[in-house]
């Protein structure tokens, strides 16, 4: 799972390196940078207060938590209890807050626009993810990561087709939560364009490879969640799903943002509704396929 | 009463004793009307230190004859002051301001007379760029973002000032003068002319070529050398080039702004091989040193022009299948379609000039209207759309490209050089007591330099407009009301000059 973690962006470097028709940067450069900007000493603005301090701990402690709760299809997690899943959705939710706050800490009118846009789109993507979550639980029965994926190979084969749009679903999620294209593009340098990426503008050294570090978590857990659903219909092994969940999610941002043009702001909400619209769909699809074999 | 002075883009330099002193009621007076006419646009308008005060000489371009209408007066303006053109016709507002903040002249009735760019010679030093009078509304969902001077890409410093509800953009107020470095009083400082044509060429980097040949056309009508057919012929073809890489510079760089890599990888690596075009003939990438008053130290070979027509071709060849992949890119159309809008009516009122006004349906092309060199003998087609957004202005670009590409074709095509174009000629004396201009279309739009000679035939006073000075205001009210999200691909699809209008 930690391997995931660190390949994901490298894999998309490449995928975008190779469409463009360049040599690319290194596959692990992202983490050779990261590692010089944890050896470097943090400079903060006069007008922030501790909250800014404590954000990106808290933000990544939160995220490294909910980590903990993923099973990589029949590995264990780490943490396992019932009703986790509702934990991992909250503790993801909370380093939202905690980095939302800490650019509205900063008081720059472009952080504040960043926050409000994150703030939006994150209420927004929630429904989607609790969604895409219950229409696991709902098949197996059960409320824990660990116990809904061990159980979910004995499922019928017909629950497949719904369990490959569960991972379509947690794809496009990380899209959105990982600020990517065509959400949001974490190469611009256009400070008014900006999401993600905005909020984190006053971040230096130590705290920005603490974010990257957390963005890196969050992708992944994204990322295996959607490799786990495809990897229960297919061959539930971890060696299956720890490579799938690496480049279905790297591959397809790196391919979608070399080929097409970022949305305009107003239409993403647009983008997230249909994704929502879309696993309630899946669950409803579920919820009705389970009926069926009950009777 | 003969209130103007009638010559044109061809004719030599004007004796300052043929331009008619007026009055400035009577001119005041046929202004208001003349310029209601979308005929006539504004080219410079300035004043200069005389004994008596100050005196104001004003250059009017009519589009349909041709005809380049020049006036100056006198006005004794403490007695009455001098009503303002701009509360009429808005587009002379930044000459005004200039004037203003130069001399203190106070116009009445200006809407708002604020500081242009904040010059070292400014009147009033207590005016600083830190107090700068922003435009404000008041109001509880109202939030103001302040954007710049520092910017985090590599673009030109400027503060950008955005009244927003939510993200949608109210008002848009644009201060520069940053990149103020005195180029006007520099041109006079110092009368060599080979330092002056580099000066000339560092106005703005972008526009190397093209300011450069406004200045070697401003001198050479002072010194009543016309240039020879074979050097008009290579000044077209270095100008058509600078055009063609800047506006694959431009078409890349919208692509990059809304995150479209596959367009702005295409267009970086065909900008890449016109611009080592350009340092193949030169050895200046950006076309720096090719353009010399009277004269050309980089004169085309045979090998040259069959090097230059070869990458062209394949430039040409290549932009046009990125071109029409763009036109049906649906997630790029979703981003510039009917965004920022610029009407029509606007830009005839702010007096918007080159490629963003063609992009309106204004047609404002010198090479047409006020043809110099050899423009004269081609019989330039401009290229006007109407949808007046975004993507309007990227059609406009990318059209021009390919017709550029064709001019650079034909002209090179019969073209044999004979070896008889001359060393430039830095010493060649000039007219005394004269005022000369030239109107170039530089890949921006409209350039206007101005020169006007003292009685012993140096340079005493030398005006410079570069056209982003006319189309700032219009990047202002293209963001109005747009999402605040959308104000860089607007500023790319300007893509204006912050040091050729801080000068």
């Amino acid at each position: 799972m930690v391997a995931v973690a660190l390949s994901i962006t490298g894999v998309i470097n490449r995928t975008r390196a190779l469409l463009a028709g360049r040599k690319g940067i290194r596959f692990f450069q992202h983490i050779y940078n990261v590692g010089l900007q944890l050896r470097k000493g943090a400079v903060y603005s006069t007008t922030t207060t501790a909250l800014f301090r404590i954000a990106p701990a808290v933000y990544l402690g939160a995220t490294m938590l909910a980590f903990l709760f993923i099973p990589v299809a029949d590995l264990e997690p780490v943490l396992s209890f019932h009703g986790d899943i509702i934990l991992v959705a909250y503790l993801l939710a909370l380093s939202r807050v905690a980095i939302v706050l800490a650019a509205l800490d900063t008081g720059s009118s472009f952080e504040g626009m960043g926050a409000a846009r994150e703030a939006l789109y994150g209420a927004l993507v929630e429904p989607a993810l609790m969604m895409g979550l219950a229409t696991l639980a709902l098949f197996c029965g059960y409320s824990s990561f660990a116990d809904i994926f061990s159980m979910a190979q004995e499922l019928n084969m017909n629950l497949s087709v719904v369990l490959f749009l569960v991972a379509y679903v947690f794809v496009i999620i990380m899209i959105i939560e990982g600020g990517r294209v065509p959400v949001d593009d974490p190469k611009t340098h256009l400070e008014l364009t900006m999401i993600h990426e905005v909020m984190c503008l006053d971040y230096s050294g130590v705290d920005m490879a603490f974010i990257h570090i957390a963005g890196w978590l969050k992708n992944s857990i994204f990322a295996v969640i959607a490799a786990n659903a495809i990897a229960v219909a297919v061959s539930f092994h971890w060696w299956f799903a720890a490579p799938l969940a690496i480049l279905i999610t790297g591959v397809s941002v790196g391919v979608v943002e070399s080929l097409r043009a970022r949305n305009k702001l107003s239409r993403n909400i647009t983008f997230i509704l249909t994704i929502v619209a879309m696993s309630a769909l899946v669950l409803l699809t579920g919820f009705l396929l389970i009926q069926n074999i009950e009777i | 009463m003969k209130l103007y002075h009638i010559t044109n883009n061809r004719a030599t330099a004007v004796a300052i004793k043929d331009i008619p002193v007026v009055e400035y009621v009577d001119l005041y007076n046929d202004l208001k009307e003349r310029m209601s006419d979308v005929r006539y646009h504004v080219g410079h308008y300035f004043a200069v230190e005389i004994e008596e005060g100050l005196k104001f000489y004003m250059i009017l371009l009519d589009d349909e004859t041709s005809e380049v209408l020049v006036t100056s007066f006198i006005p004794d303006y403490y007695a009455e002051g001098l009503a303002s053109l701009t509360a009429v016709h808005p587009q002379f507002h930044p000459f005004e301001r200039e004037i203003n903040e130069l001399y203190g002249v106070p116009f009445d009735s200006h809407p708002w007379l604020k500081p242009l760019r904040f010059s070292h010679d400014r009147r009033d030093k207590s005016s600083t760029m830190d107090s700068y009078p922003f435009y404000s509304i008041e109001g509880e969902e109202l939030h103001e973002v302040n954007v710049g001077p520092i910017h985090a890409g590599i673009i030109e410093p400027g503060a950008f000032r955005f009244i927003c509800d939510g993200e949608q953009v109210l008002h848009l107020e644009i201060a520069l003068g940053y990149q103020h470095r005195g180029v006007e009083g520099e041109m006079v400082r110092n009368q060599n002319r080979l330092r002056q044509t580099l000066i000339a060429e560092s106005i703005a980097g972008d526009t190397a070529v093209g300011h450069a040949t406004a200045y070697a056309e401003v001198v050479e009508k002072l010194a009543g050398k016309q240039a020879s057919e074979a050097l008009n012929i290579e000044r077209m073809v270095a100008i058509e080039l600078e055009r063609i890489a800047m506006h694959l510079a431009d078409t890349g760089a919208l692509a990059t702004d809304i995150g479209f890599q596959l367009y702005q990888v295409a267009c970086e690596a065909l900008r890449t091989v016109t611009i080592n075009t350009s340092q193949a003939w030169c050895g200046n990438r950006f076309g720096k040193s090719v353009i010399r008053p009277c004269g050309s130290n980089h004169p085309l070979t045979a090998e040259k022009i069959a090097m230059i027509r070869k990458n062209i071709a394949d430039v040409r060849r290549r932009y046009n299948e990125v071109r029409e992949d763009i036109l049906e890119a649906q997630s790029l159309l979703a981003r510039f379609d009917q965004c920022g809008l610029v009407p029509k009516s606007e830009m005839v009122r702010i007096g918007g000039v080159g490629q963003a006004a063609r992009a309106s349906g204004l047609l404002r092309d010198l090479r047409a209207t006020h043809p110099w060199g050899y423009y004269a003998n081609v019989k330039h087609n401009p290229i006007l759309k109407h949808e007046c957004d975004v993507m309007s202005r990227l059609a406009t670009r990318m059209d021009e490209v390919l017709q550029s590409a064709d001019y650079i074709e034909q002209a090179l095509a019969k073209y044999t050089p004979d070896g008889a174009i001359p060393a430039p000629d830095y010493e060649a004396p000039l007219a005394a007591e004269a005022l000369s201009f030239s109107l170039v279309e530089g890949w921006r739009g409209e350039i206007c330099h101005v020169a006007l000679t003292d009685a012993e035939g140096n340079i005493a006073k030398y005006k410079i407009k570069d056209p982003s000075v006319h189309n700032w205001l219009g990047l202002a009210i293209a963001v109005r009301s747009e999402g605040i999200s959308d104000f860089p691909i607007n500023n790319k699809s300007f893509n204006l000059s912050y040091c050729g209008h801080d000068l």
